[in-house]
């Protein structure tokens, strides 16, 4: 699905990725996990055509992601802060993606799944943040791409929205899409993930499920152990 | 594209900015015409605002609209678009919004007071022409100084700079060097000066209307070329294009190696 | 008393069976001008019937009255000089002249009236000329309705359209004058009017006074001339009611004035011109309601000027409304209306409560040097401007209007 091989970017000084080589050939949840700084959004951006490697290659699908924009067509991307043009209407917002992306028929039912109907005539300007963020989810995932990708999906969602994003991030991988994850909330990931990508420094520390990586540091709980592997370089 | 400028042009035209814009244009062409009854002394007021506050105004909202949209932009960024016509999507329905905005607001009250039945037509509309030309000039430059500064506040500084330097500073310079090397002849290096300057630009291409009679009677004969015959139209509007087209390129070419 | 009445009559009656038609024409016994002079006597009436007459240095050396019918061309062939007129009370109606001879040492003219009173030279037309109608030490005569089309291109080898010499109590009314050096042109004349006359394309001045005194110009026209009317060392000259338009160039103005006293400007109109009115070394001159439209310097004044008044005019949309090269000021404006004033009328008496100040430092500039030119209108040029006008310092600081009116003056 998704292969990179020595992946390079630097900010100015700030070498934030130095060699990163990450393959992921099947369907299943994947969470890309990693200190302050340690290059997770950047590896998620470079994989999205949004940041521009210095050096490196990706292929998504098999298509090389320098070729085309075309390739987009099949990720489906959650912004880490979803902030919309304030003027248009939740309809309008929606109607106009679909006008970029293609029609489809999935957005009915995740409306209805996220209770958005009464706020399908508001301004994207007067929602909340959490709103704002149900309206992100809905645009991500009415397209229904064999890759999907997951910036903080759980920021500012109440429980009962949080238990239904769980359920459809399920739902979605029964169906045998890969999906990326970065996120803060251990238990969150803990629960959902199938495997871990640990970011270290730039590079990839570790990768494989969460019982290795418990054996691997010797430590009880997931907390605990991405806990140690911090403390331990850190020291 | 298309798509882009639809919608930024949507966006933009259902917010309050435009409306203040077209309100202000509005009601400057209402008292200009209606409360002062001479349309030669308000075509001359009305250069003025052109010269000075369109180039303002598209510096300021280009550079506020390219920071407001940016997490949008960065949603569109993740679609299956090219970059280039993300960027140049948003950048004409900015420019485009805010020339409507102009051409309404002015045309409104000048087509009521007779403007079709007057000799004015002309002047005006090469006002209206010279007043679109400004705009896209510097919503152009504006989107240029954004890309390159993530910083919000940097990215206003800089546009405010940049009007300031355009339209006073240039001046200043621009005849200072003048005075000082006033035994050398100047005329080439006058003209040239003016290009480097869209806003000069402008000034002059509506002084060939308005002031052609002072324009001649200086002696040399590149000005008397430039003045006196069609060439200076000419060479004014191409160069004019130029400004647009550059910056415009800088736009793609920037927006192709940048980071989000 | 009987006696006297009887001798009149028979004097009359002498002349008038003396006074006789002589017909020309190309097919008729008298078949040129110059034979039909020979026999004629004087107070004669020679008719030119319509054709083609190949003659010049025609002489007519006693009072006669020539009609041309349907316009008879005498063609010059360019050998010289067409028609000289050396005698009193001679009239010369309805002719088309044409090929004048030019030549470098000798002013040819189409016609020329020399040494003779009480001419009167109308409804010709003339084309390819050198010079048109030349009066030379002549007076009271009349010169109405010709048309002067000429070919000039260069100066120094072109003549003027109507040139006076030494003539004094001219009239010269409705006449068209157009392609030739000056259009009309006064030397040591007194006492002229010249009145309804359209002056245009004319290499250089539409109009232009050298010496001469006490003569007035009105409702005539000056038209994309070099420049419209030059006045040059005369006195006393009263302008009313001409239009200048559209005197473009380097050295073009609508008018100019050098060492002129004591003259009234008055009614005029000025538009389009790069300088309307340029002035050296005129004193004690009265500009009245004068409209100054759309000029590049509605007034420009190079110094030596003193006691003029400029009252009640309308300056309007000109680029600079008055330039001086010095910051010495001995003119008087008052009540004038300025299209640039930018001050309020509180007391609605219609006189602007703040003075206008109508020399800009920016003309200053220009005046120093030219191609800054460029930079009208600018902001930076506005801003200056402004604190120019706050404080003045290369500006005369006494030149001002103090009673600026809010409307444009009606007369």
């Amino acid at each position: 699905m998704v292969s990179i091989q020595n992946l390079h970017k630097k900010f100015g000084k700030n070498e934030v990725l130095s060699g990163v080589d990450l393959n992921i050939n099947k369907g299943g949840i994947f969470a890309v996990l990693g200190p302050n700084g340690s290059g997770k959004t950047t590896l998620i951006k470079c994989v999205l055509g949004m940041v521009i490697p210095d050096k490196g290659n990706i292929d998504v699908l098999g298509e090389n992601i320098k070729k085309g924009s075309n390739y987009r067509h099949k990720i489906d991307y959650l912004p880490q802060i979803a902030n919309f043009p304030s003027n248009l209407r939740v309809k309008e917002l929606i109607k106009m993606i679909k006008d970029l992306r293609g029609n489809t028929t999935i957005d009915e039912q995740l409306i209805d799944l996220f209770k958005l109907t009464p706020f399908l005539d508001k301004k994207l300007g007067n929602l909340s943040g959490g709103t704002k963020q149900k309206v992100n989810i809905v645009l991500t995932f009415m397209f229904d791409s064999p890759l999907v990708i997951l910036d903080e999906p759980t920021s500012g969602l109440d429980p009962i929205s949080l238990i239904r994003l769980k359920d459809l991030i399920q739902a979605e991988k029964a169906k045998g899409k890969t999906i990326l994850i970065t996120s803060h909330i251990m238990s969150f990931v803990e629960e959902v993930s199938d495997e871990i990508v640990f970011l270290l420094e730039g590079k990839i520390y570790f990768k494989g499920s969460i019982s290795e990586l418990k054996t691997k540091t010797k430590q009880p709980d997931f907390e605990h152990a991405i806990a140690s592997i911090l403390t331990n370089n850190h020291a | 594209m298309l798509k882009i400028l639809k919608y930024s042009f949507y966006d933009l035209m259902r917010s309050r900015w435009s409306y203040v814009y077209f309100a202000f244009y509005l009601l400057l062409g209402i008292v200009l015409l209606f409360l002062n009854n001479d349309l030669s002394k308000a075509v001359i007021t009305l250069m003025n605002v052109i010269i000075v506050l369109v180039p303002l105004i598209g510096t300021i909202f280009g550079v506020m609209y390219y920071y407001n949209s940016k997490e949008f932009t960065e949603l569109l960024l993740a679609q299956p678009l090219k970059r280039s016509s993300i960027f140049l999507g948003q950048y004409l329905g900015v420019a485009l919004s805010l020339s409507m905005s102009l051409i309404l607001g002015l045309g409104i009250p000048f087509v009521f007071y007779g403007l079709f039945k007057s000799s004015a037509i002309w002047d005006f509309s090469l006002l209206l022409i010279t007043g679109v030309f400004l705009t896209l000039i510097f919503t152009a430059l504006a989107f240029n100084i954004a890309l390159s500064n993530e910083n919000k506040i940097k990215g206003f500084g800089y546009a405010i700079l940049l009007w300031l330097f355009l339209a006073i500073i240039y001046d200043g310079i621009f005849l200072m060097t003048l005075i000082m090397f006033e035994d050398y002849p100047l005329d080439k290096l006058s003209l040239f000066g003016t290009m480097l300057n869209p806003i000069d630009l402008s000034r002059t291409l509506i002084l060939l209307k308005l002031d052609i009679s002072a324009l001649l009677g200086y002696t040399g004969a590149v000005f008397k070329q430039f003045f006196g015959t069609n060439f200076g139209l000419v060479v004014s509007f191409a160069t004019l294009v130029l400004w647009v087209v550059l910056p415009i390129l800088r736009i793609v070419f920037k927006s192709k190696k940048k980071d989000f | 008393m009987k006696k006297q009445l009887v001798f009149l009559v028979v004097i009359l009656m002498a002349f008038s069976s003396y006074a006789q038609n002589i017909e020309v024409c190309n097919t008729c016994e008298i078949s040129t001008l110059k034979k039909a002079i020979t026999i004629a006597k004087d107070f004669d009436t020679i008719i030119v019937k319509k054709g083609t007459y190949k003659e010049h240095n025609i002489i007519i050396d006693k009072p006669l009255t020539i009609i041309g019918k349907n316009y008879p061309v005498i063609d010059g062939e360019l050998k010289g000089e067409i028609i000289t007129i050396v005698s009193d009370n001679v009239t010369v109606d309805g002719l088309f002249i044409i090929n004048v001879g030019t030549s470098y040492t000798e002013d040819y003219a189409a016609i020329r009236v020399r040494r003779s009173k009480h001419f009167v030279i109308q409804n010709l037309v003339l084309e390819k000329l050198f010079f048109g109608i030349y009066l030379e030490k002549s007076s009271y005569g009349k010169v109405y309705h010709n048309k002067i089309i000429g070919d000039a291109v260069e100066e120094y080898n072109s003549g003027n359209g109507i040139q006076l010499w030494y003539s004094n109590h001219i009239e010269i009314e409705h006449n068209y004058v157009e392609h030739v050096r000056d259009g009309i042109y006064l030397e040591f004349s007194d006492d002229c009017l010249i009145k309804n006359n359209v002056s245009a394309l004319n290499l250089r001045y539409g109009l232009h006074f050298m010496f001469s005194n006490n003569d007035e110009y009105c409702d005539n026209t000056f038209e994309n001339n070099g420049a419209g009317v030059a006045v040059m060392f005369s006195k006393k000259i009263k302008m009313t009611n001409n239009t200048f338009k559209e005197n473009w160039g380097t050295a073009s103005y609508g008018m100019l004035l050098k060492e002129i006293n004591d003259a009234e400007i008055i009614g005029n109109t000025f538009e389009e011109n790069t300088i309307g009115i340029n002035i050296e070394g005129s004193n004690r001159i009265t500009y009245k309601n004068n409209n100054f439209i759309n000029n590049g310097w509605a007034i420009k004044v190079r110094g030596a000027c003193y006691t003029n008044s400029f009252i009640e005019n309308n300056f309007l949309y000109n680029s600079f409304d008055i330039s001086y090269n010095s910051n010495v000021n001995d003119n008087i404006f008052d009540r004038n209306y300025w299209s640039n004033y930018t001050g309020y009328d509180l007391d609605k008496d219609g006189v602007g409560d703040v003075p206008y100040r109508p020399v800009k430092l920016f003309s200053y500039i220009v005046n120093r040097t030219p191609e800054t030119i460029i930079l009208l209108r600018s902001l930076f040029i506005d801003i200056i401007d402004f604190s120019e006008k706050v404080s003045p310092v290369f500006t005369p600081d006494n030149l001002l209007d103090n009673n600026p009116l809010i409307k444009k003056i009606t007369w």
